[in-house]
């Protein structure tokens, strides 16, 4: 059946997939991520914040990103974000925002409606006793937040919010459709230049499987630990 | 490179002549001087115009061409440095992202058209193709009426689709038409049967047959969608400043011998990354053009004289 | 911002020769529905299947489901759906590949199929939760009164399990309906296709993009709704069912 295979073509391109795509793929992810939390957490911070203006607001950019496909996002914003920047910075013409910068803009405002769920019931979990017990040593709000609740938060969280990670890495693979040269783009690029798809679409397969395998086993370890702990 | 040194410097004294030396830059000038960068889209495979070599890197004629009209920026913002960045870019992503200021200059396969003028610019016009179909030999297809109720493979977001859109409905034809990312997809669909054609720039076609395993299994239609249409450069519309240099440019290396041996190197020699050799003499339609550069869309203001 | 807005364009006649760009885009909707449906209908059943089998007493049973849900969870679902749509007919003989590669319908039901697989593991971890929520004394029940264990599974744990996991299967349904969007790279024209397609046809980004995005929030709300009326209708009593 592999018979007239070539996965020579991999070890060929072993470079370019790897130092070029699989960097995009993971430096993506983990500044999206990271994006994602630090904005996720704000717009949790607001939808809890008991003004009812900011909650909504918050809560309506929550929804519509989750009423999103994916896909449509990444289009809307690699055509979007230079006007974006435009309107930020008031210059009179579109800002140039490079493809990967267009991208990670994306997946941080994407990611934090997801991340911003999961930090409201971080948040949520804390028992009122902790904040109310802060506010009586003298803490501020923000003190609060920062030293007492968003800690508890996000340690709580923390075996879903890497486990969203997870999903993240896998969702970066969707650039694909801007031809921007990620793990799976620069793939197909080797997979249609030398019409060897069958090779190199089982290979970013089993690399991203791989992945993904590790990084859960490792969650569950990670969740078996925190759990014992507490 | 010799000879694309020379091409430059041709190119420079072109420029330099038509210089407005005293006047306020605006739109795509003042933004490259100021960012000192000048970004380039290019395409995955659009063979040998704009697509990959061994080492990832964006080469073809129309790249070459792109490196020219760089040049021709440079010495007219007299800059010492002008870094060039290439941005990848689809059929259907290329013209968003020329308007929303991503890429300056979009170098490829892209068809000047009246519509497409309505939201950018082209310059000199260099290459002319129709469009028709491949398709596998054995399948005896010869006549768009013979695919019909076929399923045919098309580049999203080319003329090429929005013609065989448009002939699908006129003639009833009832064709399941695919869309694909890139060229290379599209051809791959007919190479692994998913689809009994592909519809393409008859110059792409001929490019993807000679590169593929077995070249003589396909056949390119003789029936055409569309006259051979004009090729060109593209830019944002409305800045004629920049329009301006980039024509000089284009005009000076198309009716310099620089122009014809340029043509040569893709077409009539050897290319990576397979070294193939296309084979195509330039025709009398474009040889007439290089000697009297022209933007016009108009397929027939294209005749040789 | 130098963009040439057109919000008229959207009834102006498309290239396609069967109406305007409007009805391009309603014509995505449908098949963005058709295609979804059917991927839920494939999630559903085999999804019930694993998750039931993630949950039975038998080690080999929980070992088979870990190991599908592992498979369809870990890999994108654009490479899986690659898989489908570019690999699977190369690696089969060549007739069958032949005939798979030439449905003329061949990106919908591999879309249909691809992304079905790739929810059903997530129904299946969805159903296995459920069920696992139960008290224990319900199976020790039903086994008390005779019932063999696949009795107890379809008229005592998966009437329950099903009621209670409506929610997150709700939002399950509405991930299958944004995941369809992933199927443009196989070639299916749906809602974020035909949007793409009336962007490059008629140059106007954003007002086919907006089109699309108010396309996505109606069927978000319909199914939302929809749903919320379903759980209140099959609220286990004393159990709080989520909102």
């Amino acid at each position: 059946m592999f018979a007239n295979f070539d996965f020579d073509v991999i070890r060929r391109s072993f470079g370019y997939l790897f130092l070029d795509g699989m960097t995009f793929t993971l430096t993506l992810t983990a500044l999206g991520a990271l994006g994602g939390l630090i904005f996720g957490t704000m717009i949790a911070l607001m939808r809890l914040s008991g003004y009812k203006l900011l909650g909504r607001i918050a809560g309506l950019y929550v929804d519509l990103m989750r009423s999103l496909p994916l896909v449509l996002v990444i289009f809307w914003f690699y055509f979007l974000v230079p006007y974006i920047g435009q309107w930020l910075t008031g210059a009179s013409r579109p800002v140039r925002v490079g493809a990967f910068t267009s991208c990670l803009v994306t997946f941080i405002l994407f990611e934090a409606a997801y991340f911003s769920e999961i930090m409201r019931a971080g948040i949520q979990s804390i028992s009122k006793g902790q904040p109310a017990a802060a506010s009586a040593l003298g803490m501020t709000y923000s003190q609060s937040m920062r030293y007492i609740v968003l800690p508890q938060a996000f340690r709580n969280m923390l075996p879903v919010l890497l486990t969203q990670t997870i999903v993240l890495f896998q969702d970066t693979s969707l650039v694909y459709v801007l031809s921007i040269p990620d793990f799976l783009g620069a793939a197909s690029k080797v997979a249609q230049r030398d019409g060897r798809l069958v090779e190199m679409y089982l290979f970013a397969a089993i690399v991203y499987f791989a992945i993904s395998c590790f990084a859960s086993y490792g969650v569950r370890r990670l969740q078996a630990r925190i759990s014992i702990v507490r | 490179m010799e000879s694309l040194r020379m091409m430059s410097l041709a190119v420079a004294a072109a420029v330099f002549a038509t210089q407005a030396s005293a006047q306020e830059l605006t739109g795509t000038l003042k933004k490259v001087k100021e960012s000192g960068t000048i970004t380039v889209g290019y395409r995955d495979s659009s063979i040998p115009f704009s697509y990959l070599d061994d080492n990832q890197k964006p080469i073809g004629f129309a790249i070459d061409i792109c490196r020219v009209i760089v040049d021709g920026v440079k010495s007219e913002l007299k800059l010492d440095k002008l870094q060039v960045e290439f941005t990848p870019v689809t059929s259907s992503t290329r013209i968003p992202l020329l308007a929303n200021g991503t890429i300056d200059l979009e170098c490829g396969s892209t068809t000047n058209n009246p519509e497409r003028l309505k939201q950018v610019a082209f310059t000199n016009t260099h290459f002319l193709t129709a469009t028709r179909f491949v398709s596998k030999k054995a399948n005896k297809l010869d006549m768009i009426d013979d695919l019909k109720g076929k399923s045919v493979a098309s580049s999203s977001g080319t003329t090429n689709i929005k013609q065989l859109t448009e002939a699908n409905a006129a003639r009833n034809l009832g064709i399941n038409i695919i869309p694909a990312k890139e060229h290379a997809e599209s051809f791959l669909m007919v190479e692994t049967d998913r689809a009994v054609a592909a519809v393409l720039d008859d110059i792409l076609l001929a490019s993807f047959v000679a590169g593929s395993k077995d070249p003589g299994a396909y056949v390119i239609s003789k029936d055409a969608f569309s006259k051979p249409e004009p090729y060109g450069i593209m830019m944002r519309k409305d800045d004629p400043a920049f329009k301006k240099v980039v024509d000089a440019a284009t005009s000076a290396l198309y009716r310099s011998a620089d122009g014809q041996k340029l043509y040569d190197k893709w077409f009539m020699q050897k290319i990576p990354p397979k070294g193939l050799n296309l084979n195509t003499p330039i025709g009398a339609e474009l040889k007439h053009e290089f000697a009297n550069p022209s933007d016009s869309p108009d397929p027939d203001s294209y005749k040789a004289m | 911002m130098n963009y040439n807005w057109n919000w008229r364009i959207f009834f102006e006649p498309a290239p396609n020769g069967t109406g305007t760009y409007l009805d391009m885009l309603l014509s995505g909707l449908v098949l963005t529905i058709e295609t979804a449906l059917v991927a839920w209908i494939i999630a559903l059943v085999t999804g019930s299947i694993i998750g039931v089998f993630r949950s039975l007493p038998s080690k080999t049973a929980n070992r088979i489901a870990f190991a599908y849900v592992e498979f369809f969870r870990n890999m994108p679902l654009l490479v899986q759906l690659f898989l489908w749509f570019f690999v699977l007919p190369e690696l089969l003989p060549r007739s069958a590949g032949l005939w798979m590669k030439q449905m003329s319908n061949a990106p919908f039901y591999t879309a249909a199929i691809g992304i079905g697989l790739f929810m059903s593991a997530r129904v299946a971890v969805q159903l296995a939760a459920g069920i696992g929520s139960l008290p224990r004394g319900q199976m020790q029940a039903a086994t008390a009164l005779g019932l063999t264990t696949s009795q107890s599974y379809r008229y005592v744990l998966l009437p329950m399990a099903f009621r209670i996991v409506l929610p997150p299967l709700t939002s399950e349904f509405l991930s299958t309906i944004k995941n369809t969007s992933v199927a443009i790279t196989i070639g299916l024209i749906e809602l974020t296709g035909q949007a793409r397609a009336m962007q490059e046809f008629s140059f106007q980004v954003f007002e086919a993009f907006t089109g699309a995005t108010l396309l996505y929030l109606l069927i978000n709300i319909v199914v939302v709704i929809g749903m919320r009326f379903l759980e209140r209708a099959v609220a286990v009593p004393g159990y709080i069912t989520g909102k």
